[in-house]
């Protein structure tokens, strides 16, 4: 992949005076090194993610049809929709882990910072680096607590102190008050709700640009799943979280802008305020309302 | 439960319900016939060669090598040459067979070609094992009839030795190791590969640090059950021309060599009764060393599920 041109697109930390004192992004040397070089998307609020005509299939059949999508930097978008809508499918084209899906392909674009994801010198080991996901169900390591977070880090290579990385990803993942006294044990030691933050955690020691949430709540009991939704809402400065779920409620709680989607086609994008109280599209306005799905 | 209430609470369900339970009954006691058929056929080899073999089995038979006379006559050289063969085929088997499972479940695109291969594979394990004698005879032993050859320690061919027929053992439990290592890499689950591969781990990454420990239990299992068999053939090794009178221990790969099974195979062919007890002799230490073999794949299987999270 053309890393360089990658990076060096999307280096704004330097360019937002509010991010980079929070960024935990800024101390890693990986990131360091890429801010030095040319800035080219200075826009704070931007797009990060896109998708222009994007039609996703399995074995031929299109899950997601000829979507334009243009997912907001900074901000918490939510993708709603009944079940086999295509919604978890999108979100995983984003990160290319549709890849591990035999008989999956992409046609049309889907850019992040301006980049075709499926260009062949593109490497979605990077991209996915830099494109954080979390899963439906909590799936730690069988390592320790401290392994599961600094596994990924030391994978990429990551050269700073790995102790403080932890630490402070646990933090964000408002957990490390939870697990301090006892990262040596084992990561399924946890409830469910506190495997779900440590999965966070490690996504986020990644010191990732996007966050992709894929129904991270589905597995969860109401309180564990208060708890992530709080986490989400403490990460929004500095992280774009793109999230699907099946509970309304939790979209327009959570999110600033809301997709929906239904069977395969996106059919409105919008303010979440407004797709809740004000759709322009019936079809919408039925699945909000609780009429199907 | 009498048929009165049957019939008077079933209405349109007519079936005779004594009938039903009688039918049950016969296939239940069917089925436990089948397995005591098993066991009890079990029972009388293992009673059968105990009897026959327990008397001249002693410190004695275990390291003497083998005679013309049956009460000097021991199992030394066979048992030393299946030790030499078995850790050479496992040696050789391991790397080659977990290699090609790895390839196969998790780099190889899915499609017709793999769908083949499979297919080719299942087939492979099932060949008999006379066949991968004739294979290794040709193959290894003569090496498609080449001159001999030497270079940096490696002579070729490798004539009737113990490398020859090592790897005609590797060929025959291939087959067998990558199908069970490949079920041990199914069974772990997708989920650990996306949390690895959703951080940025390359697959290699993702292989060495999460399937691999994942699987290791049950491949071993694989490798001890597969390797038990290769203990346990005669065929091919009688086709590769391994002895059935060894007076030595195997020094080098390069030695010839005989195997507990053909010992047994030449001591119960001999007309003198003496050497059918030292038949069953040997069978009984050949029996410890399967059960020990398999022994040890159980506690692996055992201790694999106690810690799977």
């Amino acid at each position: 992949m053309k890393l360089e041109s990658l990076v060096s697109s999307s280096a704004t930390e330097t360019s937002e005076p509010d991010r980079e004192p929070v960024d935990p992004s800024a101390c890693a040397p990986v990131v360091k090194a890429a801010a030095n070089e040319a800035v080219i998307d200075s826009d704070p609020v931007g797009t990060v993610l896109s998708t222009r005509s994007a039609t996703i299939s399995y074995s031929g059949v299109p899950a997601v049809r000829d979507v334009d999508l243009d997912i907001e930097r900074g901000a918490i978008t939510a993708i709603i929709g009944p079940s086999g809508c295509g919604k978890s499918t999108l979100l995983r084209s984003f990160n290319r882990m549709n890849d591990f899906i035999g008989g999956a392909t992409a046609s049309g674009q889907i850019l992040f910072e301006g980049h075709d994801v499926n260009a062949h010198d593109l490497d979605p080991v990077e991209l996915r680096r830099r494109i954080g996901m979390v899963f439906q169900r909590p799936n730690p390591f069988p390592k320790t607590i401290y392994e599961n977070v600094a596994w990924g880090p030391r994978m990429a290579g990551y050269t700073g102190d790995m102790a403080e990385l932890v630490e402070r990803s646990l933090s964000d993942a408002a957990l490390w008050d939870e697990v301090k006294d006892k990262l040596k044990n084992p990561g399924h030691s946890l409830s469910g709700g506190q495997q779900q933050r440590l999965c966070i955690a490690r996504a986020l020691a990644m010191s990732p640009e996007v966050l992709l949430m894929d129904e991270p709540c589905s597995a969860l009991d109401p309180i564990a799943t208060g708890r992530i939704e709080e986490l989400i809402e403490s990460l929004k400065p500095r992280y774009t979280v793109v999230i699907v779920t099946h509970n309304m409620q939790q979209a327009s709680r959570l999110s600033d802008i809301t997709v929906f989607m239904y069977q395969g086609e996106l059919i409105e994008v919008g303010p979440t305020k407004r797709i809740f109280t004000n759709p322009e599209r019936q079809q919408t306005e039925d699945y909000v309302t609780g009429r199907f799905g | 439960m009498s048929d009165q209430t049957n019939t008077a609470s079933t209405g349109l369900f007519t079936a005779d319900s004594a009938k039903r339970h009688r039918r049950d009954r016969f296939f239940r006691r069917l089925a436990r016939c089948a397995t005591w058929f098993g066991v009890i056929m079990l029972a009388v080899l293992i009673g059968g060669i105990l009897r026959d073999g327990a008397g001249s089995l002693s410190f004695a038979f275990l390291d003497s090598f083998p005679s013309r006379k049956p009460a000097i006559a021991g199992f030394k050289a066979a048992i030393w040459g299946s030790v030499w063969a078995v850790s050479l085929t496992a040696v050789l088997s391991m790397p080659v067979g977990i290699g090609a499972a790895v390839y196969l479940e998790e780099y190889a695109k899915k499609g017709r070609l793999l769908g083949l291969l499979d297919l080719l594979i299942a087939n492979l394990a099932g060949v008999p094992s006379i066949l991968y004698g004739m294979l290794g005879l040709i193959a290894f032993v003569r090496v498609f009839g080449m001159d001999e050859l030497s270079f940096m320690g490696l002579s070729l061919p490798f004539g009737r030795s113990v490398i020859a027929g090592a790897l005609t053992l590797t060929l025959l439990i291939l087959p067998v190791i990558i199908i069970s290592t490949r079920e041990a890499l199914r069974a772990v689950p997708s989920s650990l590969r996306q949390a690895a591969y959703g951080l940025g781990a390359t697959q290699w990454q993702c292989v060495r640090h999460h399937v691999l420990p994942a699987a290791i239990p049950g491949m071993l299992t694989g490798v001890v059950l597969a390797l038990s068999r290769a203990l346990g053939e005669t065929a091919p090794l009688i086709m590769i021309g391994a002895l059935t009178y060894v007076a030595f221990i195997p020094e080098t790969p390069y030695d010839p060599f005989t195997a507990m099974p053909i010992q047994i195979f030449n001591w119960a062919s001999r007309p003198q009764a003496e050497f059918h007890h030292l038949a069953a002799s040997g069978c009984i230490v050949l029996l410890v060393v399967l059960l020990g073999m398999n022994g040890v794949a159980v506690w692996l299987r055992n201790r694999a599920e106690s810690r799977m999270p």
